[in-house]
């Protein structure tokens, strides 16, 4: 029988709510891993997110500063959760997030903490706001945009671009707005929210897909899974979906990661038209929250983060089963009251 | 017409194109015809099949075909013609 090593392995998006974290998700693709067994400590920003109390699955969880806090307070708390857990290996889950944990990974390897992140170039290179700049330089189509300071510009844009155009956030949210009034409106609730610049973005009519994926850093493709949204909540998450085969989407991924010698998970988020194209809309420099699937139809690519993380032999996935569904659902824990005092006066549960 | 080999049809009609992810159910009348399609058989010979299975009139089995013909168009299940 293998004998495994046993890591453990810290965890965060753990807020497994109606806009899901990605935090269960990578857990249960880790508790799946062939080649190492973990133990898992979740790092939580809220006392509320479900994944704390899901004991099956995590062994402990800390409760760790958010991003504005900077960088020093978060490498602070990491280092008592280290000191008390031995942590071998960090997934941080979150965009905002990642700033701060990219930052810090060469301390936090110093200090025995692995990780495998997109370099700090990548991660700016693929921000909303450089997305038209990025698809010039690797030659994939992205739809017109352009990130706003004043509402005053919808108006020239509208022209440009034609109707609806999509109002997004620098961060997250993004709204269809279908007129100049909405258009407007968009504008204000999003930037009330995350703040400035606004970015304007033509729409792509056509059939939204997501590959979820992994690069090695070197431009090679670990794991390509694509998936199509069947299911699409009103916040424009996917709650059900299916593993397809499509190869031009498994050759744009591939462009992807050979031209941008992409480090560490992503997903792309991509729009099909009519004429068949690809429009790229969006690089999510992580895991997302439906990776399960891809651990299902047999890329765990948690596990193999994991181990380029530690420097470990990795070999590509090259198959995986397609026409596989995910559904998710909501489940109602019950939980003592107990638990929520622990969490939220120690910050440990 | 021919239909993309990598289509998949169940024998209750439920038609999955693996590329898009895209699924549809189709009744008995689909169903056959599809199968006829994937087998090759040419337009003359289903119209001729359907016909006789569900003592209808050519013309109008004809023109459910060209119908149907345009929807499998539509949601790319067919092969491209060379």
């Amino acid at each position: 029988m293998k004998n495994k090593k046993k890591l453990t392995i810290a965890v965060t998006g753990l807020n497994a709510i109606d806009s899901p974290g990605p935090g269960v998700a990578v857990i249960r693709g880790l508790l799946e891993a062939s080649d190492f067994d973990c133990r898992i400590i979740g790092l939580a920003y809220e006392s509320l997110e479900p994944g704390i109390y899901m004991h099956d699955l995590i062994d402990k969880t800390y409760h760790i500063p958010y991003p504005s806090a900077g960088t020093e307070v978060l490498y602070n708390r990491l280092m008592y959760i280290h000191e008390k857990e031995k942590l071998d290996v960090v997934i941080p889950n979150f965009d905002a997030e990642l700033y701060s944990f990219i930052k810090l990974a060469d301390k936090l390897k110093q200090a025995g903490i692995h990780s495998f992140l997109p370099t700090m170039d990548q991660f700016e290179s693929r921000q909303k706001v450089n997305l038209p700049d990025f698809g010039k330089k690797y030659n994939i189509h992205v739809p017109r945009s352009k990130a706003i300071y004043t509402v005053n510009e919808i108006h020239s844009l509208e022209q440009e671009y034609g109707s609806p155009l999509v109002i997004k956030g620098k961060y997250y949210d993004a709204s269809l707005a279908y007129n100049s009034d909405q258009a407007k409106t968009a504008f204000n609730k999003i930037s009330a929210k995350w703040g400035l610049p606004i970015i304007v973005q033509e729409f792509v009519h056509g059939t939204e897909y997501n590959v979820t994926g992994l690069g090695d850093g070197l431009g090679n493709t670990i794991a390509a899974v694509p998936m199509r949204k069947q299911y699409i909540t009103d916040k424009g998450k996917a709650w059900g979906g299916i593993t397809i085969t499509d190869q031009k989407a498994l050759d744009l991924t591939a462009h992807f990661l050979k031209s941008t010698k992409w480090r560490g998970a992503f997903e792309l988020e991509l729009m099909k038209n009519k004429a068949g194209e690809y429009y790229l809309l969006e690089i999510n420099p992580r895991i997302p929250a439906w990776i399960y699937l891809a651990v299902g139809v047999g890329q765990n690519i948690p596990e193999a983060l994991t181990k380029l993380a530690l420097d470990w032999p990795i070999e590509a996935f090259t198959t995986y089963e397609a026409g596989k569904m995910f559904i998710r659902y909501a489940w109602d824990m019950i939980v003592d009251l107990k638990e929520f005092q622990q969490i939220s006066t120690h910050g440990e549960l | 017409m021919k239909i993309k080999n990598n289509i998949a049809v169940s024998d209750n009609g439920f038609v999955f194109n693996p590329a898009s992810g895209e699924s549809f159910t189709v009744n008995q009348v689909g169903l056959d015809i599809l199968n006829m399609l994937r087998k090759g058989e040419k337009q003359e010979t289903i119209v001729q099949q359907l016909s006789e299975k569900y003592q209808a009139d050519t013309a109008v089995i004809e023109r459910d075909f060209s119908d149907f013909q345009a929807m499998v168009k539509q949601y790319h299940l067919h092969q491209n013609e060379e």
